[in-house]
């Protein structure tokens, strides 16, 4: 099947600019060569630790920021070169739902307003037919249809994400791009919107961009997973695959940080040293050598490329 | 959530169901009186407000019928009267009624500083949008020309532009207009810029809409709140530069009334003889000005969602 979105080699650098005559002084390497295609149907993971690129990559591919180089596949046409008018088709077929449910809501219109805004904008409905819409919308998301009256301050920050995701899902498209979506959530509340979005994409076939820093919720939730360090994915697999046999020492220390619920059970939790490098001086070599307990010399001189280690697992290390 | 809500589909019932709770919610939003008794009796501030203001707007249009003596008649043996009888507010050192003067300069006042604040607050709505937007360069010299307006002091500005122009209505409400242009220019673009990064212009941008269409229906509305409070915080200033402009001869040609130069012109010389040509139109500019800023901040309050609950 032609996969919804394809990324190819993607890459996003920032200038850093100092100094009275805004001389560009450095370069952040915020995305630095990310690939990965996404199935119908299919939810993605994305983690990372802070500041690795996970939601620059959802940005770019959103084209809220621009790509600086590579490409962005939807439908059979690369849209990272679009002008605005151009995209605005391919707008429809993929849509996001942000982190923060407070901002991501404008305060002063209705939560109806905000879900209908869409059909407005790309002329799909209007009137009596674009309420109805918003209705079945609601209805479809958990939220009441009286309730579209009502202001984004009057709900809760669950019921907010609930209006965030109809809003995303208004124009009936293909891919979602989650920035985590859940994590100013209450864990409880988490559940429930991850229920949802597993619901929806039974219901629809949606496929998931889902980006996230809590690894147990992008299991329960992911088909594939893949793990950013610094800008460059280092480990890309089944999520079965990943959590039961990861390759990348870097997934491996990730891994062993989750909380197991089991007060008896002993682990050896493989503690990372140090902090994440800076992405404007990235490190030579494997960019994780600083903190890889199992760093040899070649790792500081030659950057591993993404190997195949299993059928359709992949992940960058010398050592594997 | 009930799962069933999520399970059960889209029936034909359902759909009664919600045409039912579509109407009930229109319903309440859709009785004007009612909601009109509800926020008068939760401001009661600002409904005192908007009486003072109602009361000089009905004053300001039937000014001919409230009165009885022509506010530009002089009259020489009638100089000077003390409050009372046929004077209600005494007379000035013409013989022209107090009274009349007070409720006809209520028109000036009035078409002035509305006048004034409306077009300064437009024009700055459009600069201050424009820059916050758009930024680069654009937004630096539009800055810049805001820096050499404001460095200006707000009635020097004003008496060099109504110099310029020359003394009439019209130039005395473009002259006080535009040094008011970079206060709500400054507001909006600084509200503007920091909305441009929230994450619900974000949203806007990811559905494909204009930029023009965001600024309008996203950023103006969420910038409305301290736009009015500042306008009628200016509203109370341009009545005071009026006042100033007209007392300097550079505002309201002479024999119309106008209550900043009826202060003007007696406080230095009749405070002790004939305190009432300085207190009456005194209290019309204070109440005047009082009135606006109560119901700017209801005005404040009602316009924010937050605060409807």
């Amino acid at each position: 099947m032609t996969p919804v979105l394809q990324v190819e080699d993607l890459k996003k650098h920032y200038p850093v600019k100092s100094g009275f005559l805004r001389r560009t002084t450095g370069t952040v390497f915020a995305v630095d060569g990310v690939s990965f295609s996404i199935a119908p149907g299919e939810t993605l993971g994305l983690v990372g630790e802070s500041g690795c690129g996970k939601s620059t990559v959802a940005r770019t591919v959103m084209r809220l920021v621009e790509p600086t180089s590579g490409r962005i596949v939807v439908e059979g046409t690369d849209i990272a070169g679009l002008s605005k008018a151009a995209l605005r088709p391919f707008r429809r077929e993929m849509q996001m739902v942000f982190q923060d449910p407070f901002s991501s809501l404008n305060p002063r219109m209705s939560a109806g307003d905000i879900v209908r805004e869409p059909l407005l904008v790309h002329n799909v409905a209007s009137g009596r037919e674009a309420d109805e819409r918003v209705a079945a919308l609601f209805a479809q998301v958990g939220l009441r249809p009286g309730q579209m009256g009502n202001f984004p301050h009057q709900f809760s920050g669950g019921q907010r994400q609930r209006i965030s995701i109809a809003r995303a899902l208004a124009l009936n498209p293909r891919l979602i791009v989650a920035d985590e979506p859940v994590s100013a959530l209450d864990v409880s509340i988490q559940a429930q919107v991850i229920n949802l979005l597993m619901d929806l994409q039974r219901d629809q076939g949606l496929a998931y961009l889902f980006i996230a820093h809590d690894l147990a919720v992008v299991e329960h939730i992911s088909h594939k997973v893949a793990v950013m360090y610094l800008g460059r994915i280092v480990e890309y697999a089944d999520k079965t695959s990943l959590y039961r046999r990861p390759q990348h020492p870097y997934t491996e220390a990730l891994l062993s940080a989750v909380p197991v619920p089991d007060p008896k059970l002993k682990r050896r939790k493989r503690l990372l040293e140090g902090d994440v490098p800076s992405p404007m001086r990235p490190p030579p070599g494997c960019a994780f050598h600083t903190r890889c307990p199992y760093a040899e010399a070649r790792c500081k001189v030659e950057a591993p490329v993404l190997r195949e280690l299993a059928p359709g697992h992949v992940a960058a290390c010398h050592l594997r | 959530m009930p799962r069933s809500i999520r399970a059960s589909g889209w029936g034909h019932s359902m759909a009664e169901t919600y045409g039912r709770e579509l109407r009930r919610a229109g319903a309440d939003a859709n009785s004007p009186v009612r909601r009109l008794v509800l926020l008068l009796r939760r401001y009661p501030l600002g409904a005192a407000g908007a009486f003072i203001l109602t009361v000089f707007v009905l004053a300001a249009i039937f000014a001919d019928a409230i009165t009885w003596l022509d506010p530009l008649r002089t009259n020489a043996p009638e100089k000077l009267m003390v409050p009372g009888g046929k004077h209600w507010f005494g007379s000035d050192v013409m013989g022209r009624d107090i009274y009349s003067r007070i409720v006809f300069g209520a028109r000036i006042s009035l078409a002035v500083s509305l006048g004034a604040t409306t077009l300064g607050s437009v024009l700055g709505v459009a600069v201050g949008l424009a820059s916050g937007y758009l930024g680069g360069t654009f937004d630096l010299c539009v800055q810049r020309v805001m820096d050499v307006l404001q460095a200006l002091p707000l009635l020097v500005l004003a008496l060099v532009t109504s110099a310029a122009l020359g003394p009439s209505l019209t130039n005395t409400v473009i002259a006080i207009a535009i040094p008011m242009i970079p206060a709500s220019a400054r507001v909006i673009r600084s509200n503007t810029l920091a909305l441009r990064e929230a994450a619900f212009i974000e949203a806007a941008q990811v559905q494909g809409m204009s930029e023009w269409r965001i600024a309008i229906r996203h950023i103006l509305p969420n910038t409305v709140a301290p736009l009015i409070v500042l306008a009628t915080a200016q509203l109370g200033s341009a009545i005071l530069t009026e006042a100033s402009l007209s007392f300097l001869g550079l505002g309201i040609p002479e024999p119309a009334p106008s209550w900043g130069r009826m202060l003007s012109e007696s406080a230095a010389e009749y405070m002790r003889t004939a305190p009432w040509l300085v207190i009456f139109p005194g209290a019309a500019i204070s109440l005047m000005v009082f009135g606006t800023n109560l119901l700017g901040d209801a005005l404040r309050d009602i316009l924010d969602p937050r605060q409807r609950g």
